[in-house]
Formats: structure tokens, C-alpha cells, sequence
């Protein structure tokens, strides 16, 4: 354990190094993120006035789902991105080998190698976000809420994570498909909105079948104290089911791992 | 005879080389054509909600729009500045440019044969759109059909224009696709993509209306699709920014190559 924590910091260390070295591109990434999430409230924005709520859910509430929608696209460009989708050029390039010969396991190695600072004050403008929603939305956190709505934060990272993953881990078998994340990312952007706000049927694809639901709406459902037990459970078993699966897919696909050009 | 040093023979071998290169990556394309799906999730939250009425789309409109906005964007999204810049930190730009022949032409010819390969899949999105939305379906007339065609072109133009200016930029910098994030920010809020222009309040639309972001998506879907609009001004419109385009890319490359220093090679 104490090996991986170690690693860990080494890997961050040196990724923050590196990524300094391109200040300007920091400065356009910050410009970007302010930009997209000031289009995003606009768009928001216009499914409301005149006294319109969108699937039940106020102005207000409605903003901590974007809070968290940005909590975690900042998550993912800070860890998800920038690492999963180096799994492809692993594979096309043949230096998966040198990371399975590692003495560390292999789908830590290649989940957490880099850290893209950039995505960093992402994560900090969506907490804001969220905080400052959800006291507007009259939302008053206790304790015990607000650590049931951290676990379920984490519970919707690590689905988010699981996707992902599954995901850029069938590059081992399709080189060509790295794309596939983009398709994800796309039907993720439904996230941005309150799952009840889409029709029935999308409304169970995005519980079961594909769980934006457990990403955005439920941890807000958590912080507006209006959340149901069901749920939470269904939330927690969905992210262990899907990480044990995420692992289990990643030993499988190592399997059929022949190295380039062999 | 040649224009622009291009001639037959060379738009043929263009042509042919790149549609064969890029039917190997028909995957990719595939999911690329995909990954277009946002004005699909819009239009469900809007048939949720009776806010689509009120900025005037009838009945089916709104569902046509959002479709005719999804074939507009896969015809006329480009990705010029990516494959460029590559090309530039490679070094592989070198040859090209020893060519009598403009290189943005090879990408011009690569985004053709790129389109041709997609067209199957992305008439396939819309057929099932067409299923599970019945109600929805309407073929445009021969007039129409030509008219749109003519305004996804020019909206093509404008992009791979605004994209070109920023890919010659890499002759200044190595990492122009950072710009080209930002470009994409008023690209998604302005053009119609996510959601019709009529939808904005009026302040926003008319800031949106004088830049080149509403030809791109929202006048040539709305062409498309048949709903009204001010043929006249939009053709007008498109004309302008590629007249105001077209020499300041120009400028630029002959600018950029000058200070062209084979990185790589």
C-alpha cells in the first residue's frame, strides 16, 4: 500500500513538472473552462423563465447538477483523460509491455500515471458552484448529509471511472476505435440536466443501463436533502459492480495482449 | 490547365488516395459520426418540456431542426488543425511543401473523402431517428435539397477557413490546438448547435448574429429542415466571412511559412 502511495506522489510530481513547462496553455485552458461553463448556465437558462421548471426541479437545484457536472468533467480532465486515453498509444506502440513488467499492478499504473493540473481549478469552480446553489436552493447540510453526499460523489467517480475504462481498455482488441471514449463523453454531456427532465424510456437508460443518473442527479438529490434510500444503495452496488467489473474486463483483455507487431 | 495548382489529374489522385486511406479507418469514422448525438439528448429534453413551443417551432419542427442540425454538423465539422499540427511537429510538412501544390489542399481532399466515407453512416443515424420518431419525417424537395446543400458547403468553407487561420498559427507555436479549444466554446453557444437561435433572447441572438457561428449550424439546418428563414441575408452572410476569411488565411501561411524551420526533419 505504502509502495502505491509513494508512486502515486512520484508520478504527480512529475506530471505537475512537466505541465508547467507550457504555461500559456494553462492560461487557455482556465479561459476555455470559465467560457464552456458560462454557456453551459446560458443554455440552462433557457429551459427556465417565465416560471418553468425543468422536470420538477427549480433554477436553484437545477444549478447544483451543473455544480457537479463540472466537478467532474474537472475530474476527468485532471485524471481520466489525459491517462485513458494513453492506453491506445500503449497498445499501437507496444509499450504496454514495459508497463506490465513493472512490479506494480498494471491497471493502477495506467489509471493514475499522469495528472493534468489544468483540470484543477475545474473541480474547485464546481464545488463553488455547488456550494453556492445549494444554500440558494435552501438546502441546509448537516453532518451526516454531507458526508453521505461526498461517499455518493465518489460512488458517481467511480462509475464514471468504470465506463470509461471498459471503454479505452477495448483498444487491446480495436487499436482503430480510440474514439469510442468520445462517444461516451458525448452521451455523458446528458448529464448536465436533471435526469427526471428526459422522457420515461431515456429515463431508465440513464438509471441502468448507462448511470448518468448516479453522476450528477443523485449526489445533488443528496446535498437538497431530497434523496431516496433506494436509490443510494442502487448507487452503491452499481459503482462496486462496475469497478469489479472494470478490473475484471482489464485481466481478460491482457489476456488477448500479443504487443505490437506480433 | 490548372487553378490554384490544382488540375484534374491531381484532384483526381488526391481524391483517390485519400478516400482509400480513409476507408481503412471506417471504425474511427463510424464512432466519430456518433459521438455527434448532443442535439438528439436536447431535443429530448425539450419534447419534456413545453418551452418549444414558445419560440416558434410547430409540431415536428424542433425535431427536424435538431436533425438537420446533426447532418449539417457531420458534413461540415473540420479537424484540419490537428492532422496539421502533427504534420508540422513531425516534419512531415517538409515535403508537402516542396509540392507545387498548396498543402491545405491535401487536407481539403482528406475532409472530401473523409465526408463520403461517413455519409452511410450518418444517413443511418437518421434513418433510425426516423424510426423511432415517425412523425418527424420529411424529405426535402429537389430546391430545397440544392439550397442546403449550397449552405452546408459554404458553412464547410467557413470552418476549414477559421481552422486553417488557427492551424497556421503552429508556425508560431507548437500547440495551436489549445486556440482551437477556445474557438470551439462560442462554436457550441452561438451556431445553433445545442440550441436554436430562436431560442435565445433577443439580446443574444443579435450579438450571436454577427459572428460567423449561426451560418455554421443554425442557418443551413434550418434550410434543411424547411422551417423560415431569410434566404437572402444568410447566403449573404456566408459570402462575407469567406471573402473576409480567405485572404487572411493566405496572409498567414505565407507569413508562417517564411518562418517555417522543419521541426523534426
Amino acid at each position: 500500500m505504502g509502495r502505491y502511495l509513494l508512486s502515486l506522489k512520484r508520478f504527480w510530481a512529475t506530471a505537475l513538472a512537466g505541465q508547467l513547462e507550457y504555461q500559456a496553455n494553462m492560461l487557455i485552458d482556465l479561459l476555455a473552462m470559465v467560457g464552456s461553463l458560462a454557456g453551459s448556465i446560458f443554455v440552462l437558462s433557457l429551459f427556465f423563465g417565465q416560471g418553468r421548471e425543468l422536470g420538477g426541479w427549480s433554477w436553484e437545484a437545477a444549478l447544483v447538477v451543473q455544480g457537479i457536472y463540472t466537478f467532474l468533467d474537472g475530474v476527468s480532465s485532471t485524471w481520466l483523460r489525459p491517462n485513458l486515453s494513453a492506453i491506445v498509444t500503449h497498445v499501437r506502440e507496444g509499450t504496454l509491455d514495459f508497463v506490465l513488467l513493472k512490479p506494480i499492478d498494471s491497471q493502477f499504473w495506467v489509471s493514475l500515471r499522469i495528472m493534468a493540473p489544468a483540470g484543477l481549478p475545474e473541480i474547485g469552480l464546481g464545488l463553488v458552484l455547488i456550494v453556492w446553489a445549494a444554500s440558494r436552493a435552501g438546502a441546509s447540510l448537516s453532518l451526516g448529509t454531507s458526508l453521505v453526499a461526498v461517499l455518493m460523489l465518489f460512488v458517481g467517480g467511480v462509475i464514471l471511472y468504470a465506463l470509461w475504462f471498459v471503454i479505452a481498455a477495448t483498444s487491446i482488441w480495436f487499436v482503430k476505435t480510440w474514439n469510442a471514449t468520445e462517444v461516451l463523453r458525448a452521451v455523458l454531456a446528458s448529464g448536465r440536466f436533471p435526469v427526471s427532465a428526459y422522457p420515461p424510456t431515456l429515463r431508465l437508460v440513464f438509471t441502468l443501463v448507462l448511470p448518468v443518473a448516479f453522476l450528477t442527479t443523485v449526489p445533488a438529490e443528496v446535498i437538497l436533502g431530497r434523496a431516496a434510500m433506494p436509490m443510494l444503495v442502487l448507487g452503491l452496488f452499481l459503482a462496486v459492480l462496475f469497478f469489479l467489473g472494470s478490473r475484471a474486463f482489464w485481466l481478460f483483455a491482457l489476456r488477448y495482449y500479443t504487443s505490437a507487431s506480433s | 490547365m490548372k487553378i490554384a495548382g490544382l488540375s484534374w489529374p491531381v484532384v483526381r489522385a488526391l481524391l483517390v488516395s485519400q478516400h482509400a486511406n480513409m476507408v481503412q479507418y471506417r471504425a474511427e469514422i463510424a464512432l466519430w459520426a456518433l459521438s455527434g448525438v448532443l442535439p438528439f439528448i436536447m431535443l429530448s429534453l425539450w419534447s419534456q418540456s413545453d418551452a418549444g413551443a414558445s419560440f416558434g417551432f410547430k409540431g415536428v419542427g424542433l425535431a427536424r431542426y435538431y436533425l438537420s442540425a446533426f447532418m449539417v454538423r457531420q458534413f461540415s465539422v473540420v479537424w484540419v488543425v490537428f492532422a496539421f499540427e502533427e504534420d508540422a511537429l513531425l516534419g512531415r510538412l517538409s515535403p508537402f511543401l516542396l509540392q507545387p501544390l498548396h498543402p491545405l489542399w491535401r487536407y481539403v481532399a482528406a475532409h472530401v473523402a473523409e465526408r463520403v466515407t461517413r455519409f452511410p453512416f450518418s444517413v443511418g443515424i437518421a434513418a433510425i431517428f426516423f424510426l423511432l420518431y415517425p412523425t418527424s419525417f420529411w424529405l426535402p424537395s429537389l430546391g430545397q435539397f440544392l439550397l442546403a446543400f449550397l449552405a452546408i458547403l459554404l458553412a464547410f468553407s467557413i470552418n476549414f477557413l477559421l481552422q486553417s487561420l488557427i492551424a497556421a498559427l503552429c508556425f508560431w507555436s507548437e500547440k495551436a490546438s489549445a486556440l482551437e479549444r477556445l474557438l470551439l466554446i462560442p462554436y457550441l453557444y452561438c451556431s445553433g448547435w445545442l440550441v436554436p437561435l430562436a431560442a435565445f433572447p433577443d439580446a443574444a441572438r443579435t450579438a450571436s448574429f454577427w459572428t460567423p457561428f449561426p451560418y455554421l449550424i443554425d442557418f443551413p439546418a434550418r434550410v434543411l429542415a424547411g422551417l423560415p428563414v431569410d434566404l437572402v441575408a444568410g447566403f449573404a452572410a456566408q459570402l462575407f466571412w469567406l471573402t473576409l476569411l480567405l485572404p487572411l488565411v493566405l496572409m498567414a501561411w505565407r507569413a508562417g511559412v517564411r518562418r517555417y524551420t522543419a521541426m523534426g526533419a
